[in-house]
């Protein structure tokens, strides 16, 4: 067996026969004895405040345990928020949901109150029945105008709309505007959507009196920042709160904060004495679920003769929606990754983040940097325009160099550290994406095409993506007494296959098959410290533990069967799940029977050598973000008369350092793809003027299907990271990050005839044959 | 006080194996297979006859399991993930492609994709790779971009075209 006999391998998925066969345990599948169910209450206004709340018909049907409110929630949970997951000193006013809302709702879909029943349907029944004196106020719907003078105020109380400021930036801007060979400027507004996996959340409570203890298991990405919470709300001591995440039905973000139902269905698992259960249903989830992406760049770049970027500087608006539960990290994060692969001498950007009486944002698959990429990268295409250079070329100019990594880009990071591209070779991905693509015969097809009477274009996207941030993710590495491997890691999974993965870089140190290793994870009962899956970091921090532990937890081995065969470790080797003797007829041990060695026997010392633990454990600390980086190149076809767009092909060179398992990283890239290609043509979450959801079914919010999203043709670039022991960057994002650019620069580039401008994202067919006859019009008017 | 929901009995076959439990008249089919029959093998993913996860067999054609009444399926022969398997518990070709091509990630959406395919598979064996994607159309995967999905279904009708079973 080689050294790497799984790890850069299409390894199949060890969580696949479970799942293909409905053996899946999601959180809804939970059977629990003596189980009730829960049914929230929520606000059909945006803005509004309440005095009572009439829930004695509710209360009265029959199978209603409990109809809580605010004030009958626990003496702890009075008067308190949420944890705040991410403090900034930037934030104006760091304010989270109440588990309950108290006597002010700030969106449509906030909860103030909770049925507990013996099933969903009468739960449903009862809470239809509570009555509310609302009083409606009037509502900021919108990020911009929020900031107006005058405008409504998201939290009553409040002056202003302003979450937080931030001004990021470096070099002497004023002087390489005033130097500039040309200048363009534009206004780049992307929409907001959402990560929609199919299972929505929910969440099972259990409490046991004695003790004072929790088990919960929620459909997160972060068990821990869930127990985190419960653990501030009910001041608990850590090994009293349990928590558990199932098989989780997708995440792509939104399932990376803890919710008020969190913290509300455990509540009322301790005060009715019986474990409460609470599955979100589709319109809940359009209603509360966090949302991402509304976002408003006012941006102009200062360009010399030759199209090379002297600076760019601008202003941003960024939509936090009602709260901020994850603070400010977005707009931080789009304001850092606005300059992407290109040399910046100079930038400034000013960034307002903006409260609203919508659903709270906070970081969905890409976090920021499809806004930020979409930004640049159609800055890059106006640079084109003013210049007369082909888009390509001017991105050509402007690369950073592979020889000049590491690249110090002049910001901070989200992480605190140095924007600091560790690795890639950014002109050689565009160049190898170009190629795949066609590019250089494109002109020649749209040519052909138009003559047909069809529109054809294409579109670039460039990206640079900081992933595989800190703190931290755990594991342990167990050898068993039943001779199996077990890995036990703080992750939770929502379809990444973790399992195999992490098994995949523990069975080459192991010498085992990954069939041998069982992975748990995500459960706080047994991995007492982890951080979460975001910011495509678990391969990196949870990957680099597996492989360090691992590789300790082998040496652990080879000690125990040296001391056992008195030969020394070098003499050794594993196979098989057993340390044996180099050479033919060599003596061996097998992993079982030496996991019971280091059981001992009871009341008898431990033979010389010994001791008691075939485990070892790793919590890698990355130093700082590692930089995977991208190009896509998309073609498309519109028809002018419908607004239709069809992708006719879709390139990505995609480079994520050391690939582990590459059909996996495939599987992130197409499916990335395919959610950008929602953002980029067809998710929006639709508002009107009271800030009230428009958009609450799948028939009003189109997710991308299969008759939509092409079969990506996809290259790898590895450009290892020395910032861990795999070399491995993330690869759950890139897919999305740069895919709505590209699309929409194809969608702008195949009406070229039409000389409009795309600079708004979906571009959905009502929107493009709305901008074809803006353009006609204009082009009316200008003719004499 | 509301008289309470009415509710009765409810007998049909799953998976081969007959069942009886009482329901209330409201409860979609997918409510009644997950919670009145334990088969959490069907999921719901919107819950207004969008996105297919709940889609199930019901006397061989796909149906959604949310917009179905438990009552309507009285008699009725029902399929869902959980019947999907060889009868000796290995993976049925479709399965096995769907792993072999790595078709499912988070796997949410998965047991709706296996049913509408078996049924399709079965009615149309040859279907090409623009018939499958549209036969797709109504099942929506957040995760996996389709391409897989496809890849999978098209390996599995070349399987059954060489005499397998769906």
């Amino acid at each position: 067996m080689s050294s790497t006999a799984f790890v850069g391998q299409r390894v199949k998925r060890l969580e696949d026969p479970d799942l293909l066969t409905g053996k899946g345990r999601f959180l809804d599948d939970l059977k629990l004895p003596g189980l009730l169910e829960a049914a929230f209450v929520r606000s059909p206004f945006a803005h509004a405040t309440f005095t009572r709340i009439d829930a004695e018909e509710a209360r009265a049907l029959p199978g209603v345990h409990a109809v809580l409110t605010a004030k009958d929630l626990p003496s702890e949970m009075q008067g308190r928020r949420i944890l705040l997951q991410v403090p900034h000193p930037q934030i104006t006013y760091a304010v989270t949901q109440e588990p309950l809302a108290t006597s002010e709702v700030c969106f449509v879909g906030e909860a103030v109150a909770v049925v507990i029943a013996d099933g969903r349907h009468i739960a449903e029944d009862a809470a239809e029945r509570v009555v509310v004196d609302w009083e409606p106020l009037p509502a900021a719907a919108h990020c911009e105008a929020a900031l107006k003078p005058g405008a409504p105020a998201t939290h009553a109380d409040r002056a202003d709309n302003i979450a937080g400021r931030l001004a990021l930036g470096f070099g002497d801007v004023d002087a390489v505007f005033r130097n500039a060979a040309h200048v363009v400027e534009e206004r780049y507004e992307p929409h907001r959507g959402t990560g929609h996996p199919m299972e929505c959340r929910g969440v099972v409570a259990v409490h046991d009196m004695a003790g004072d203890a929790f088990r919960i298991w929620t459909s997160t990405q972060t068990p821990h920042n869930t127990q985190r919470a419960v653990i501030d709300m009910f001041g608990l001591a850590e090994d009293r709160v349990r928590v558990i995440t199932p098989d989780v039905g997708g995440g792509f973000g939104p399932k990376n904060q803890v919710y008020p139902e969190e913290l509300v269905i455990p509540a009322a698992a301790r005060l009715l004495g019986r474990p409460v259960k609470w599955a979100e249903d589709r319109r809940e989830h359009f209603l509360t679920t966090t949302q991402e992406r509304d976002q408003i760049w006012d941006v102009a770049a200062a360009i010399d003769a030759d199209g090379r970027l002297l600076g760019v500087k601008g202003t941003l608006i960024h939509d936090a929606g009602a709260y901020l539960p994850w603070g400010i990290i977005m707009p931080y994060i789009s304001a850092t990754t606005l300059p992407g692969p290109y040399k910046l001498p100079a930038y400034r950007m000013a960034v307002t983040v903006a409260f609203t009486n919508l659903v709270p944002t906070t970081p969905l698959r890409g976090a920021g940097r499809p806004q930020a990429v979409f930004a640049m990268e159609r800055l890059m295409d106006a640079i084109a325009k003013a210049t007369g250079l082909d888009p390509a070329e001017v991105r050509r100019r402007n690369f950073i160099q592979a020889s000049e990594m590491p690249y110090d880009m002049g910001l901070t990071y989200r992480d605190g550290a140095p924007v600091m591209y560790d690795t890639g070779d950014y002109p050689e991905a565009q160049a190898q994406a170009l190629a795949k693509a066609g590019y250089d015969d494109f002109p020649a097809r749209q040519k052909a095409a138009l003559a047909e009477g069809r529109h054809i274009g294409i579109g670039i996207g460039n990206y640079v993506e900081g992933t595989g941030l800190g703190p931290f993710e755990g594991a342990t590495v167990r050898i068993l007494t039943n001779g199996r491997v077990a890995i036990y890691t703080g992750a939770a999974a929502a379809g990444q296959a973790h399992r195999t993965t992490l098994a995949q870089i523990c069975a080459d140190e192991l010498k085992v098959d990954i069939s041998d290793i069982d992975v748990v994870g995500g459960d706080t009962g047994l991995m007492p410290r982890g951080a979460g899956t975001y910011a495509s970091r678990i391969t990196v921090n949870a990957g680099s533990s597996v492989r360090t532990a691992s590789a300790e937890l082998r040496g652990k081995a080879l000690a125990l069967a040296a001391a056992k065969f008195d030969v020394k470790p070098e003499d050794l080797e594993l196979s098989h799940r057993a340390v044996r003797i180099k050479g033919e007829q060599g003596d061996s041990i097998t992993f079982a029977e030496l996991a019971r060695m280091t059981s001992g026997m009871p009341g008898y010392a431990l033979p010389k050598g010994v001791k008691p633990d075939l485990e070892a454990s790793g919590y890698f600390t990355p130093p700082q973000a590692t930089y995977s980086n991208g190009s896509h190149v998309a073609e498309v076809e519109v028809d002018p008369e419908t607004g239709r767009v069809t992708i006719l092909k879709y390139t990505v060179v995609h480079d994520c350092g050391t690939v582990i398992n590459p059909m996996l990283v495939d599987g992130q890239v197409q499916g990335g793809v395919a959610h950008g290609i929602g953002n980029a043509l067809l998710e929006r979450m639709v508002f009107d003027a009271d800030a009230n959801p428009l958009t609450t079914t799948f028939a009003d919010y189109l997710m991308p299907t299969a008759e939509i999203v092409p079969a990506c043709d996809i290259v790898h670039m590895e450009s290892p990271t020395p910032l861990n022991p795999l070399g491995a960057k993330g690869a759950g994002e890139g897919g999305t990050i740069p895919a709505p650019a590209a699309i929409v620069a194809a969608v702008e580039n195949a009406l070229s005839p039409f000389g409009l401008r795309i600079t708004d994202c979906p571009v959905t067919p009502q929107r493009i044959v709305e901008l074809i006859r803006a353009a006609e019009e204009m082009s009316e008017e200008d003719t004499p | 006080m509301p008289d309470a929901p009415p509710k009765r009995k409810i007998t049909l076959t799953v998976n081969g194996r007959e069942y009886t439990a009482e329901a209330e008249d409201r409860y979609s089919l997918a409510d009644f297979l997950r919670h009145a029959l334990g088969l959490t093998g069907t999921h719901l993913g919107c819950e207004h006859g969008v996105c297919g996860a709940c889609t199930v067999l019901v006397d061989g054609e796909a149906v959604r399991g949310c917009l179905m009444l438990a009552v309507q399926a009285e008699g009725c022969q029902v399929t869902t993930v959980e019947g999907l398997a060889n009868a000796d518990g290995s993976l049925s070709p479709l399965q096995q492609a769907f792993m072999d091509h790595h078709g499912l990630q988070c796997g949410f959406c998965t047991p709706g994709i296996l049913t509408t395919l078996t049924a399709y598979l079965r009615d149309r064996p040859n279907a090409d790779e623009a018939e499958l994607r549209e036969a797709l159309s109504g099942n929506i995967c957040r995760c996996t971009g389709y391409d897989t999905i496809v890849r999978a279904a098209l390996a599995a009708a070349g399987a059954m075209r060489e005499g397998g079973q769906p």
